[in-house]
């Protein structure tokens, strides 16, 4: 049985007076205990709405969840508030995008590490901030005993995610999302970040699913690489396969228009034109299709279908050549 | 990213002018799906236009005593004319029609509205742009004189200030509750143009080589007006209030000839404990409506305008 | 703070100087006899160039000397009137602030937590009420209804004629403290109605303030890693939402005990409430500059103190101040 199984996941959001979007529309994969497994895509994309699905997170109202999430069997989206609330922090973590936004302001870091542990290990408070500084020492603040006292303004941006990553990983959950971890930070810290992570999960059951927009950030972390576009997964794979050889014109971009300092000299970067628009339907054709390179007569008369070829889950209806140059 | 060509240059500005129309208007169409701006908007409107047509609409002169309603007046005992014929809400203590009074007391209610909150705005918009376009000793003299000012409560300010006037009239009352108000356009406005002055437009025409005239004058006062005219819409409310509360304390417009609503509430306050209360309750009644059509309409707009609640 | 008074002092001078009449006819009144007038000419030292006159002003102010009252009790000097009524608005306005404070945050936080429903806007409606309400025109229907129309409570005083020892100048304290219990009851029931007709607008103010901030920070990503750690709902209001939420709270009511005096003239007026309000109501009304000096000066003392106070506390729940 694998640790998380999301079958069929749809997101609509609904607001009065508005057309309903489906931020996420028919998603599956599944995350075995230990794997990394990667969500790629755009913002807008959908993919942290997903996150968001699968924490529990969404707002209560305004949205429709449907399909299925089963969490070491256990069907999450039929869980009341209250057994989520059980679940979320101790089986299941998430680190989010901003650090500087994602503490509160008033409350000392060792607090906001020892509340997790009060809650779910039943710790008293005193032994819950000694466990707390333990905790930020493992994710590499230094002096951890004096940051238990202060608060979040007074560490760096770096620290300050550290700090986040020592809440979400304090009861030793089975499953952490991570949204976007390294998003908001300098270059240099980020590869700290990932490198902190990549240590923290290896060789422990903890299976890790990370959200992002940057194909380098998967390139290095994850097995398994879902690529999402407007909601739906376009393509998947084993991360080497994916990468030497991207069959989506979307992957392909993705690819493409990533800076690469081994380029000969004058090549120039191909980005992929236009935007995800905010509504984009997959009911009269592909949803990329106005921006793809690849795109004939088909793609806009009938959407494609999620294809498994060879272990490569593909969406599309005139995928990239398989031989393509050096590859 | 260099620009060099005059078109660039131009283009550049432009975006950044034709984003903050777009903040205007956006915030301009969800006003009008409003509920809540829509009614203080239909009241506002009803009010402004009663206040142009009272005299026509006023079955009798407002400053007339009617003999047939003096008769039924003994003021000793508070006894007044009730409701009868045209007289739809009766006599005054003074014998004179309710109904004609308050409806062209309207007019100078309007007026001291709108005029109180106009020299308000006037002198905010002065002295707050003064403090926000210069930094340094003149920012720092005028926002002291400002604190000063908010130290002191609202309607003991205007108090202090109607004490200098030898004989209070309409235009003392005015003037007091428009002082009041300055204070507070000036640091809205002074805080708004700051928060300007760090944007990254302002930076680029200065960057530019704009003049500073040009910066404060096209760049930074126009998009911080905003904040400033939704706030005039909630002072034409509090200015009403406070003439009121003068008023109350004596030092409102002595000669009722020409009938505030304000004047006619606290004329009107000592026969609400006697158990008269409808003479001071439909003025009453008339502030709090207007009031609120005002500050209904002035919050909405705040709440549109603000960032926050775009989607 | 200090300078906020000095350019006050200058400009209460330069107020004194520009009443009409002048000082002298502002300080003695209509009726002076010429004599008084030379005699009050040479004390205040009018003959004086302007400025030597105004450090006179100043050194009489720090010494607490504003000269005798003309018209509200002639013969006493300005700031015994202070002293004598001081404790009476101060009672009046703490039982107004803690009404404000006691419903206006509570109420504030259940609007914000059922949005859009019938409570949230019932007191979004009253709120607004509240404000566009005159506050004298409450007070007095407050007074017909419970006063004068159903009897239950007193309409005007602070006690009723009754021997009660006087130890604080606090009413219900001092009845408190000498256990005299009817006198702190009494006293009580003559300050309900006025503390409600002076509570409404900073709980108004407040009601709003707090509904605005809890929306505004239960949307913070803060809030929702408390979400993700599982946390139980009641510490996540407490220490996540409410605690972030208090900080304008905070400075809004700080704003709004600096504008309580100028409801207290209203209502002490009304209730004829022998508070300081209800002092100035009547200098006014009788032109008795003397003491309309001191007590103005006294109300933006009470708004720096204020200021002071709410600064202090601002940095005692918000350390992102504090360690500045």
């Amino acid at each position: 049985m694998s640790l998380l199984e999301v079958e069929d996941l749809t997101v609509t959001f609904a607001q009065k007076g508005e057309r309903p979007f489906t931020a996420v529309d028919k998603v599956s994969f599944t995350v075995e205990p230990g794997q990394t497994v990667g969500l790629v895509g755009e913002s807008g994309c959908g993919k942290s709405v997903t996150s968001l699905a699968i924490m529990g997170l969404l707002p209560k109202r305004g949205n429709r969840v449907s399909g299925s999430v089963r969490f070491a069997g256990t069907e999450l989206l039929s869980l009341s508030d209250r057994q989520l609330r059980d679940r979320r922090g101790s089986d299941l973590a998430m680190v989010f995008q901003d650090p500087l936004t994602s503490l509160n302001p008033v409350v000392t870091i060792g607090v906001q590490v020892a509340e997790v542990l009060e809650r779910h290990e039943g710790l008293k408070r005193k032994a819950a901030l000694a466990k707390a500084a333990e905790l930020l020492d493992q994710v590499g603040i230094p002096d951890p005993h004096r940051r238990v006292g202060e608060y979040p303004h007074q560490l760096s941006g770096g620290m300050r995610q550290r700090a986040l990553i020592a809440i979400a990983l304090a009861c030793q959950p089975k499953l952490l999302i991570a949204d976007e971890p390294t998003t908001a930070l300098d270059v240099t810290i980020q590869a700290q970040i990932l490198a902190l992570l990549r240590q923290l999960v290896a060789g422990t059951d903890t299976a890790l699913i990370m959200i992002t927009h940057d194909l380098g950030v998967v390139a290095g972390l994850c097995d398994e690489v879902n690529v999402l576009y407007a909601g739906r997964v376009v393509e998947r794979g084993e991360r080497h396969e994916l990468f030497a050889a991207p069959r989506h014109p979307y992957t392909n971009g993705l690819l493409a228009s990533i800076p690469r300092l081994d380029a000969p000299r004058g090549e120039r970067l191909h980005p992929i034109t236009g935007s995800v628009g905010d509504n984009i339907p997959w009911s009269g054709g592909c949803a990329f299709a106005p921006r793809c390179s690849n795109e004939i007569g088909v793609c806009t008369e009938t959407a494609p279908e999620l294809i498994d070829t060879e272990g490569r889950l593909l969406r599309c209806h005139n995928p990239v050549a398989l031989v393509k140059g050096e590859a | 990213m260099v620009l060099t060509r005059k078109k660039d240059r131009v283009d550049a500005l432009a975006s950044t002018s034709t984003e903050g129309m777009s903040l205007a208007a956006s915030a301009f169409r969800r006003l009008r799906r409003s509920p809540v701006f829509l009614t203080g908007a239909v009241i506002t409107a009803l009010f402004v236009l009663i206040a142009l047509f009272s005299p026509l609409l006023a079955p009798h002169d407002p400053a007339t005593q009617i003999p047939e309603l003096i008769k039924q007046t003994v003021r000793a005992r508070n006894q007044f004319a009730p409701p009868q014929g045209s007289y739809l809400l009766g006599g005054d203590q003074l014998g004179r029609d309710l109904f004609s009074r308050l409806l062209v007391g309207s007019q100078q209610t309007l007026l001291v509205g709108v005029l109180a909150t106009l020299i308000g705005l006037t002198g905010g918009l002065i002295l707050g742009t003064l403090a926000g376009a210069t930094a340094g000793w003149v920012d720092t003299t005028v926002m002291r004189f400002v604190d000063v000012l908010l130290s002191i409560p609202n309607l003991l300010l205007a108090v202090t200030i109607s004490a200098l006037f030898l004989q209070a009239n309409q235009f003392t009352v005015i003037v007091a509750v428009a002082i009041v108000q300055i204070p507070v356009f000036a640091r809205l406005l002074r805080g708004t143009m700051l928060a300007q002055r760090a944007s990254d437009h302002v930076l680029a025409a200065r960057a530019l080589g704009v003049k500073r005239s040009g910066i404060v004058f096209r760049h930074m006062l126009p998009n911080s007006l905003g904040p400033v005219f939704v706030q005039a819409t909630i002072v034409l409310a509090t200015s009403i209030i406070d003439a009121a509360g003068l008023s109350f304390l004596g030092l409102g417009n002595p000669n009722d000839d020409s009938p505030e609503w304000g004047q006619m509430l606290s004329n009107a306050q000592q026969y609400i404990t006697s158990g008269h209360a409808d003479l001071a309750f439909w003025p009453a009644c008339a502030i709090v409506v207007v009031a609120l059509g005002f500050t209904l309409m002035g919050e909405s707009a705040r709440d549109a305008l603000d960032p926050k609640n775009r989607r | 703070m200090v300078v906020v008074l000095f350019v006050l002092s200058i400009l209460l001078f330069a107020w004194l100087r520009s009443l009409p009449g002048g000082p002298v006819s502002a300080l003695l009144g209509d009726r002076a006899t010429p004599a008084a007038r030379a005699e009050l000419t040479r004390t205040l030292g009018l003959d004086r160039p302007v400025f030597l006159q105004y450090f006179d002003f100043l050194g009489r102010a720090v010494r607490g000397d504003f000269g005798q009252s003309t018209a509200v009790q002639p013969g006493s000097s300005a700031m015994q009137i202070l002293v004598q009524r001081f404790p009476a608005t101060l009672e009046l306005s703490v039982v107004a602030i803690i009404l404000a404070i006691l419903f206006g945050i509570p109420l504030g936080y259940i609007a914000a937590r059922r949005r859009g429903g019938i409570w949230d806007n019932l007191s979004i409606g009253g709120s607004l009420l509240g404000v566009a309400v005159p506050v004298f025109f409450l007070a007095f229907l407050l007074k017909y209804l419970f006063a004068v129309k159903a009897g239950i409570l007193p309409s005007a005083g602070r006690q009723d004629a009754i021997d009660a020892t006087r130890i604080t100048g606090f009413f219900i304290l001092d009845g408190i403290l000498t256990q005299e219990w009817d006198a702190a009851w009494n006293a009580l029931e003559h300050l309900i109605l006025p503390a409600v007709a002076l509570a409404t607008i900073p709980f108004a103010v407040i009601f709003r303030i707090t509904r605005a901030a809890v929306l505004d920070v239960q949307q913070e990503d803060f809030v929702r890693t408390a979400e993700s750690k599982g946390l139980r709902i009641p510490i996540i209001r407490r220490r996540h939402i409410l605690r972030n939420a208090m900080l304008p709270v905070v400075t809004t009511i700080g704003i709004q005990i600096g504008q309580l005096l100028a409801g207290a003239v209203l209502t002490e007026r009304v209730f004829a409430y022998p508070g300081v309000g209800d002092a100035l109501a009547t200098a006014f009304q009788r032109k008795d500059y003397p003491l309309l000096q001191l007590l103005i000066i006294a109300a933006a003392l009470v708004y720096v103190v204020v200021n002071l106070i709410v600064d202090l506390s601002y940095a005692y729940i918000d350390p992102r101040i504090r360690n500045r």
